[in-house]
């Protein structure tokens, strides 16, 4: 489904990135860093809007030739991005928006843990797993 | 409006609903103008079928001549063509005329539209003033021609014949008539749209149904819905208009995607032919007919379609002014073809879309520049930018492709793939031929050459940028930059490649992205390779050695370039200087001994943890850490400074950001560090203020925005390291650091006493040298001078006068160096000496107190001193030995008092005190003692503890006198006392028998043995004693020879008897027995029994009234226990003479009251002191008089006690009853004998009383 998940701090360091085929590692760490540009304005144009009553997801990013990159951002600026193919059209809005919900309750999960430091890279094997979930779904 | 200058191709006329006009083409042209003019003046409300929502509409018409041929035939959907409206133009008032002609006309007119089923009819007559003055005579009432008209063709419809009066007259009746027939004229041309289109869309939908159908054909139904487009965009609904294409677009999409999914129409087959043109978008046309009739005709590619939906698609948003939808929409399309294109698996020149995308891009960009003004532009950037980025990747494609981009210029191949390309764009458009700066002759020129290729891409590339600059898009541009210089790099340019890489490096340092960082640093190190910039290039290869994200060849590869550059043999100044954060980071300092503070010369070892980064172990020629020296301040009082040093952590760890992957370091910043200061008066020391200070405040308060990324050791230029030379180093030479953590061991210095800061470290590998600018947390250690020291303690508490006992010394050596012959010269004391023993060894330890050595000691004994030779010892060390001593526990026997010690010192007595915590006598032992270091004695003082409390009494019986003395143990040990002895001093005569029975006796702890012994004596009864007491004494099973001496000596005066008291209770005249209630006799008879000395008469007051020298006495007769009644007299004065055996009886009555052996009544007998006697000083009176008041209320009994107390200190209490006896006043007095001067012989005796009647009478109480 997806082909690159990404959790990154509000600092806009990377906290969780994973991509499937991982060779494209480094162009997916590109991708993902790069449309911190378009988040930040995103957030920024919310902000001054709505304040505090502001959606989450920030709908697509910016479509490239073979991705499309899709936004989501929590209260605490923690912002999810997750990157999928062009090429993969059955995926609607809606599915992505599910995406980031599910994406976001396993991160608040793991926020929960007494043991996790806030700030640290996430580890969670838990969270590992609805990651992966996403990504292999549809291969 | 743009469509205008741009001329639509398919009518000359603009597009406007069509509207015949039948009738009298005359009058028509005449009203025309006007007509037109006022159709579209006011809107109208249109409502929609399908619950659309109404809309205002201005309506205009084209109006044409009726022809049949306008009229459109069956099957013909064309709705462009279509004629909405006819009108029958006449101004018939003529009855006559009327009949012949016009209804004539009108009835074919009528006929041929309801063959082709048009019902949009309308029939204007108009009417002017002159035509009615002219027919006013012969004529019908105006009115009638329009009721005929009505009544022939409109049956039921009226309101489709309409009057126009007077058209042409300027007058309120003719506008009003105006008004009415354009209202009229709205309301029917929607009413036919309504109608028209309704049925338009009923069939489109029927036709859309149909899709599943075998035999239909996309291109078909997009020329129907296209119509409907056309419709609504000549209505000026353009909105409408779009929405048909987005559905067709959106139609054609799903079947792409069906197709994708294995549902293949067969329509389809004619898009996925191969692409052969890729001339890009054209959008200068309103409508491309090219494109339009290639797809009427079923023959367009994809790219056809989707550019010709595009362009109609542009031209709507363009008329809604939403240029910047054009833009985001232009983006999705490009990505969207590309998508389909690979979808429908459709056979594309290599390259070939790259042209396509790009041309499109420009085209695109063009369009919107050609609509908007340039402050529109530049506010809209984030809309075009990725447009321009597009654009740019595309051509940097096609770049290499075509070889263009490689140093080398394009080969043969790359040639003739060029040309390939270049064929597919066809020939440049009419519409561009004449400008110089289309899209095609961009392309044309940039794949012409590899100048005119880097020309267009810089000039791309710039643009990009700077628009994702002006947007605030800083990752973007950076990633455009990283890809220019990605180019450069391949034209061989690695300068300015690397400013491009260095920026975009900045930004992933910044914010901690491993990946990117690792990549970038890699692309860098290149450039600075080529660059021949060798120590940037080192520390670049530093950080990528210690890379995690690198695999270990990549690793080891960076590392080996590091050493292959330090393995060089150069000069000196080739040296480079490397930050060692790269290289290996400090994690953790260790000083051992913890405290990080010895004294001077002694060893502190300092312990480092390097964690190292590289992949290969690393051999160090030298790590050296510079040390910063302060001399201490104020002196160097050892043993003071010491106790109040702070106390540095004797471990520091460092802490770093773990490793590049997680956060930046600048995330959390650093954190406080605070300290306290106080500020102390110089001369007082008192405390002025006191605060709290943060010592890395320029840490903490550095700008955030601008400078702190660079400062992590992920930094990418190396810092300025520099390697201070200070003068004090810890080294370490050849060292191995493997990767991880290595301990590497160093001595720290430590001459001069003072606080030493560790600064830098410096790792040296051949030319490379790595330095830690700063170690931080800052790490001190101190070296202290200490003066020698020693003290002397008891080994175990209480320490026993009396009793050998084992002092401990202890010397502290401090920065002195005991050398051989350097001895300790006890001044002896008398009271205190120490005792030889046979072997007394001393022992040294090192400050750790481990023990050093052990030596014996000599110890050397003259009159004045003892001399005590150390054995040698080293400076900080400890020298401990163990003397016996022996305080002897004074007797009470004065000394000397200029008694001087050997060292000219007065002597100090020991003074003996009672100690609060215990019972026992304290006397504090002074102890003066020379030390080879210092001019000045020492002196030490020692406190001893009598375990004795000793008291004595005399007793008397008669003329005999018995000496008790009472030793109380008040020590916790059990002692044996022997040869328990008393001796008087000074009468030789006297004999004192022992009556004691027991050579040794047991002397618990807490308890007192008695002793007693009888004076005897041959002439006369001295009237003082010098007694002393002596026993010998061990603790408790050891033997004899542990005995020591104990002395007791003490003073008796006023021994001899002078008075014996009789006392005899005579019962009643007539009775054997005394009976309580009745008076019975007391005679008292006081006898004289030695006369008195010679020094007693100075003593004793005496009167000389007849002659006879007597004495005077008083008595008195008191009982106590109340069991006698004193009747009468109870004291009297008798005056005894002065000879012996004089006797003096008094008779006094007494009545017992009860009966039973009662004791008998106290006789006191007391001196009576006249007022002549003589007064040696005249002191306080007030106090005489109490003292005599409080003796006389004192019992006898007590007299005892009083003596015991007063001879305890034998001195003293000599003194005190000189004292008193000299404080004589001028008045008569009572002076109580001593204990041993008065004997009662009825002391304590009983007599029997009987009651006084037989009566038994017994109370009992029950209770």
């Amino acid at each position: 489904m997806a082909v690159c998940i990404a959790v990154i701090a509000k600092e806009n360091y990377p906290l969780y990135i994973r991509s499937v085929p991982t060779q494209n590692e480094l162009k997916f760490h590109y991708t993902v860093h790069t449309s911190l540009d378009v988040v930040e304005e995103k957030i920024s144009a919310v902000g001054k809007a709505l304040g505090d009553q502001r959606e989450l997801y920030l709908g697509l990013l910016y479509p490239t030739e073979d991705y499309k990159v899709y936004g989501y951002v929590t209260n605490s600026k923690v912002k999810f991005v997750i990157v999928v193919d062009s090429s993969n059209t059955s995926l609607r809005d809606n599915e992505i928006r599910s995406m980031f919900r599910k994406l976001h309750n396993s991160f608040t999960d793991v926020m929960c843990n007494p043991f996790h430091n806030p700030g640290d890279p996430i580890q969670s094997k838990a969270f590992d797993g609805i990651v992966s979930g996403m990504m292999v779904q549809t291969g | 409006m743009e469509c205008q200058e741009e001329k639509p191709i398919i009518y000359t006329m603009e597009n406007k609903p069509i509207v015949t006009c039948a009738g009298d083409q005359a009058l028509f042209t005449l009203l025309y103008t006007s007509l037109a003019q006022q159709l579209p003046r006011e809107p109208m409300e249109w409502r929609r079928t399908y619950g659309r929502a109404p809309k205002m509409i201005h309506l205009e018409a084209n109006f044409v001549q009726f022809k049949e041929e306008l009229l459109p035939k069956d099957g013909n959907k064309a709705l462009l063509t279509f004629p909405f409206l006819h009108i029958y133009w006449t101004d018939c008032c003529d009855t006559e005329a009327y009949k012949t002609s016009v209804k004539e006309d009108m009835s074919r007119w009528q006929n041929s539209l309801r063959v082709h089923g048009s019902a949009d009819w309308v029939i204007i007559v108009v009417e002017t003033n002159d035509t009615k003055k002219k027919n006013k005579t012969n004529i019908l009432p105006r009115s009638s021609i329009v009721d005929k008209i009505r009544s022939d063709f409109c049956n039921k419809q009226n309101d489709r014949c309409v009057v126009l009066s007077d058209p042409l007259k300027d007058s309120s009746r003719s506008q009003e008539s105006w008004n009415s027939l354009l209202l009229k004229l709205r309301t029917l041309l929607l009413m036919s749209f309504t109608k028209n289109l309704g049925r338009f869309e009923d069939d489109m939908r029927t036709l859309r149904e149909k899709r599943t159908q075998p035999g239909w054909s996309f291109c078909e139904y997009f020329m129907v819905q296209e119509e409907l487009a056309f419709v609504f965009e000549m209505l000026q609904q353009f909105e409408d208009a779009l929405v048909q294409y987005d559905e067709l677009d959106a139609l054609f999409t799903q079947y792409v995607l069906n197709f994708g999914a294995g549902d293949t129409a067969n329509w389809l087959g004619s898009f996925c032919a191969p692409v052969r043109c890729w001339n890009g978008l054209l959008l200068r046309r309103p409508i491309d007919m090219e494109k339009r009739d290639g797809i009427q005709r079923g023959e367009a590619s994809l790219l056809d379609l989707r550019s010709y939906l595009f362009s109609r698609q542009c031209t709507l948003l363009i008329f809604l002014q939403r240029p910047w939808e054009v833009t985001q929409r232009a983006l999705e399309l490009l990505h969207n073809c590309v998508q389909e294109l690979r979808l429908l698996e459709v056979s594309v020149l290599e390259g070939a879309l790259d042209c396509w995308v790009f041309l499109s891009c420009l085209e695109v960009l063009h369009r919107i520049e050609g609509c908007c003004d340039q402050a529109q532009l530049a506010a809209n950037c984030s809309h075009t930018v990725g447009l321009w980025a597009y654009a740019t990747d595309k051509l940097k494609s096609l770049g290499e492709l075509c070889g263009l981009v490689s140093d080398k210029g394009p080969t043969s191949e790359d040639l003739n793939r060029t040309v390939d390309l270049l064929a597919g764009l066809g020939d440049e458009r009419p519409e561009t031929v004449n400008s110089l700066q289309s899209p095609y002759k961009k392309l044309k020129e940039a794949l012409s050459s590899v100048e005119a290729f880097e020309r267009h891409y810089l000039e791309l590339s710039h643009a990009a940028m700077e628009m994702y600059r002006a947007i605030s898009r800083m990752r973007s541009a950076r990633l455009v930059g990283k890809s220019l210089a990605e180019f450069y790099m391949r034209k061989g340019d690695p300068e300015r490649a690397e400013a491009f890489l260095q920026e975009a490096l900045k930004s992933y340092v910044s914010e901690g992205w491993s990946l990117p960082v690792t990549h970038t640093r890699k692309q860098i190190a290149e450039c600075q390779k080529l660059l021949g910039r060798t120590e940037d290039y080192l520390q670049t290869s530093a950080l990528l050695a210690g890379d995690v994200n690198l695999t270990t060849e990549e690793r080891k590869h960076f590392c080996q370039e590091i050493l292959t550059f330090a393995s060089k043999s150069g000069d000196q100044s080739q040296k480079v200087s490397l930050s060692m954060g790269v290289f290996a980071q400090l994690t953790r300092l260790q000083f051992c001994p913890a405290t990080a503070s010895v004294h001077s010369g002694a060893v502190l070892k300092v312990e480092l943890t390097l964690r190292c980064l590289m992949p290969v172990s690393v051999r160090i020629q030298q790590l050296a850490a510079s040390i910063h020296f302060d001399l201490e301040h104020g002196g160097t009082h050892g043993r003071l400074k010491g106790a109040q040093r702070q106390t540095n952590p004797g471990t520091v760890d460092f802490i770093h950001s773990s490793s590049s992957a997680g956060p930046p370091s600048s995330a959390g910043g650093p954190s406080l560090e605070l300290d306290e200061i106080q500020d102390r008066s110089p001369s007082d020391n008192s405390l002025n203020s006191t605060g709290v200070v943060c010592k890395n405040t320029h840490l903490i308060m550095r700008r955030h925005d601008s400078s702190s990324p660079s400062d992590t050791p992920n930094c990418v230029s190396p810092l300025a390291v520099t390697m201070k030379e200070e003068a004090q180093m810890l080294k370490v030479q050849d060292v191995m650091l493997e990767p991880g953590n290595n301990s590497i061991v160093f001595t720290a210095p430590s001459g001069q006493p003072g606080t030493y800061t560790l600064r830098q470290l410096c790792a040296t590998v051949g030319q490379v040298q790595f330095v830690l600018p700063h170690i931080y947390p800052s790490v001190q250690y101190e070296v202290y001078s200490q003066e020698p020291q020693l003290t002397v303690e008891p080994l175990s508490e209480p320490l026993l006068a009396g009793l050998p006992q084992m002092v401990k010394f202890t010397l502290l050596t401090g920065h002195y160096t005991v050398k051989k012959g350097d001895a300790l010269q006890l001044s002896n004391t008398d009271s205190m000496p120490i005792l030889p023993s046979a072997s007394c060894s001393a022992r040294i330890s090192n400050t750790a107190a481990e023990l050093v050595g052990e030596s014996v000691l000599s110890i050397q004994s003259s009159e004045k001193v003892t001399s005590i030779s150390l054995p040698s010892t080293p400076p900080y060390h400890t020298l401990e030995f163990q003397l016996e001593v022996l305080c002897i526990i004074p007797s009470g026997s004065e000394r000397p008092a200029n008694e001087r010690l050997t060292n000219g010192e007065v002597r100090h007595r020991p003074r003996s005190y009672s100690h609060p915590d215990t019972p026992m006598t304290a006397i504090d032992q002074r102890m003066s003692i020379d030390c080879p270091w210092s001019i000045y004695s020492t002196l030490l003082a020692l406190t001893f503890y009598i375990p004795f409390k000793t008291k004595h009494s005399l007793l008397s019986a008669g003329n005999r006198k018995y000496i008790q003395v009472c030793v109380q143990n008040v020590s916790d040990v059990n002692f044996t006392l022997a040869e328990v002895k008393l001796t008087e001093k000074q009468h030789a005569s006297l004999e004192l028998q022992s009556l004691n029975t027991k050579t040794q006796q047991l002397l618990c702890s807490k308890h007192s043995v008695f002793c007693l012994w009888e004076v005897r004596w041959k002439d006369d009864l001295p009237s003082c004693l010098q007694c002393v007491f002596s026993a010998n004494f061990s603790p408790f099973n050891q033997d004899v020879s542990a005995f020591k001496p104990f002395h007791y000596q003490f003073q008796l005066e006023r021994v001899t008897t002078l008075y014996s008291v009789r006392a005899e209770i005579l019962p009643p005249p007539g009775e054997q027995y005394c009976r309580s209630g009745f008076l019975c006799g007391l005679e008292v008879c006081i006898t004289r029994l030695t006369e008195p000395a010679e020094g007693e008469t100075g003593e004793d007051s005496k009167t000389d009234t007849d002659g006879l020298r007597t004495t005077k006495l008083m008595y008195e007769v008191a009982d106590s226990s109340s069991n006698w009644a004193v009747c009468g007299k109870s004291s009297g004065m008798v005056s005894m003479p002065m000879t012996s055996n004089a006797t003096h009886k008094v008779q006094i009555e007494v009545m017992p009251l009860f009966a039973g052996h009662l004791p008998f009544p106290k006789i006191k007998v007391l001196k009576y002191l006249p007022h002549t006697a003589p007064v040696a000083i005249q002191s306080d009176p007030d106090s005489c008089v109490e003292d005599t008041l409080s003796l006389l209320d004192k019992p006898l009994d007590d007299q005892g006690d009083t003596a015991s107390i007063r001879s305890r200190g034998s001195v003293h209490s000599v003194g005190s009853n000189e004292q008193q006896q000299q404080k004589g006043v001028a008045m008569p007095r009572l002076e109580p004998f001593s204990p041993g001067q008065v004997f009662n012989h009825s002391h304590a005796r009983q007599v029997l009383v009987l009651p006084a009647t037989d009566d038994h009478i017994m109370e009992v109480n029950a209770t």
